[in-house]
């Protein structure tokens, strides 16, 4: 069974959002993701500016299986990308809630958080598509 | 649930992630794949590949029934164990599969026999067809094997660590093995063969005893490695992969096979012959190269190739290469590509670069 927080709030595309606070929100893909996934070799992120609503595609995540979209969870402007990922894009495999995060947003409607999936709807989810 | 091989339960024991292939459950990695990718070109891994079909061919007219079943030639084969690799094609020049034959000698049995290796998503199909090919022989039996295990070892320590959990009589046996070839020992059989471009051994052993042998290994020091690890070190090495690289409609002379055709001695008649005499004539149209992604992204299957914004073929195998740290694939081309063309990836025209279709061996980069 894979790592589903319970402070995190999630969307059916498999995206993670913990919500810092002020309106500023980071995003990330889940376990459950990376493992369907394999191991990531490349990670596209947007540039830090860039405007999203929700659900326009935010990224690409390449691992050695196959290519995969990363969708904008929430509509916002990106403040921070984690660079790191740019030479350890393995971190999304081992620590995909910590260190494999991939951007921070700072939300134009914090309203939407409301419509988010807890880590029950979550799992659920998860289980049903398995 | 599909055919379970006799080390399934040690997969699960070693957490391996279990996937459908060929209909077999089969491991796909034990946690992952490029760390397993990894581990064979700089230590030593470890594959189940009991899935494989294991054919025997006896009989006084085994050798004759393969020089005219094959389109490489088995009298090529002059030392016991020596190994030759083939395509099997249909009358039309197509593959129906890639295969390795062993010469096998055995002191209770006149003449010669051979063992041959063969693809297990297309198992019934080539039993079937081999079967059907026996016609025109009096005296061949073909024997099916699959009471035999078999695990690739493969990486620079690979013999070095087969020989820690064996008798001392057969590390003599693997020590002395030449590069393809394979010798029988007891009802197991050794072979210094593989699909990865590194030293190791193809060792089939009777399924109650392949467990014990596996677990042995892994105390031994050698990891076990899934087929997605499998694919990348074989793309690597620029081997083809049957169903992905070349099938049925395929010409060997496509597919990066035509040093497989023993054109001589002329008057050999082989399945396919007619075909790919006419074929060369008429020059060959198309054919299989490997690419090169320098930026970054991964070159994936059916991608379209271009040339001069020309539509000029597709890949037919793409990944990431561990080793090389970017993306490499094998493309079947036009046969005038230049050094560089483009790949269509997800709508972006991306530029790469065209080489002979072999990239890594002995874990060293191998193209230019």
């Amino acid at each position: 069974m894979s790592d589903i927080p319970s402070d995190l709030k999630y969307v059916a595309s498999h995206e993670w959002i913990r919500d810092e606070g002020d309106g500023v929100v980071t995003i990330g893909i889940t376990d459950h993701a990376q493992d369907l996934l394999g191991d990531v070799v490349f990670i596209e992120l947007p540039e830090a500016g860039a405007e999203f609503a929700t659900g326009d595609d935010l990224g690409v995540v390449e691992s050695v299986k196959a290519a995969s979209d990363v969708y904008a969870p929430l509509s916002g402007e990106i403040i921070a990308i984690n660079g790191d990922l740019e030479d350890a894009p393995e971190l999304v495999n081992s620590d995909p809630y910590g260190d494999g995060w991939f951007v921070q947003l700072r939300l134009s409607d914090t309203t939407e958080l409301d419509d988010l999936l807890d880590a029950d709807g979550y799992a659920e989810l998860c289980e049903a598509e398995s | 649930m599909g055919q379970k091989t006799a080390l399934y339960d040690k997969h699960l024991q070693m957490n391996a992630k279990l996937v459908d292939f060929g209909g077999w459950d089969m491991p796909i990695h034990y946690g992952s794949q490029v760390e397993e990718h990894h581990i064979v070109r700089r230590d030593a891994g470890m594959f189940d590949v009991s899935h494989m079909t294991v054919v025997d061919v006896t009989g006084a007219d085994a050798k004759e029934y393969l020089r005219y079943l094959l389109a490489n030639d088995v009298i090529r084969l002059q030392e016991q164990g020596k190994a030759l690799y083939s395509g099997m094609l249909n009358e039309t020049g197509g593959v129906v599969d890639d295969l390795i034959v062993y010469l096998m000698t055995d002191p209770d049995v006149t003449g010669e026999w051979f063992r041959v290796v063969v693809n297990c998503g297309t198992r019934e199909k080539d039993l079937r067809w081999m079967a059907d090919h026996t016609a025109k022989f009096d005296n061949v039996a073909l024997t099916e094997r699959p009471e035999l295990a078999m695990v690739a070892i493969q990486g620079p320590n690979a013999l070095a660590k087969v020989a820690s959990v064996l008798s001392d009589g057969r590390v003599k046996l693997i020590n002395d093995l030449k590069v393809f070839q394979g010798l029988e020992s007891e009802g197991w059989f050794f072979a210094r063969t593989g699909y990865t471009g590194e030293d190791g051994l193809e060792v089939m052993v009777p399924e109650e005893y392949v467990a014990d042998f596996w677990q042995a290994l892994a105390d031994a020091g050698v990891a076990p490695c899934g087929l997605g690890a499998r694919d990348t070190l074989r793309l690597e090495a620029g081997m083809n992969l049957y169903g992905s690289d070349m099938d049925e409609k395929i010409s060997p002379l496509s597919a990066n096979m035509g040093w497989t055709i023993a054109w001589e001695p002329a008057e050999r008649d082989f399945v396919g012959r007619q075909a790919l005499e006419k074929q060369r004539e008429a020059g060959v149209k198309q054919k299989l190269v490997g690419l090169v992604l320098e930026s970054r992204g991964v070159l994936r299957s059916h991608q379209k190739v271009m040339i001069n914004g020309e539509e000029a073929g597709e890949i037919t195998s793409g990944s990431f290469s561990p080793t090389l740290g970017c993306s490499i694939a094998m493309a079947r081309v036009s046969a005038n590509i230049a050094d560089t063309c483009h790949v269509d990836m997800r709508g972006k025209l991306v530029e790469v670069k065209v080489v002979k279709p072999s990239f890594v061996r002995n874990g060293e980069k191998v193209y230019s």
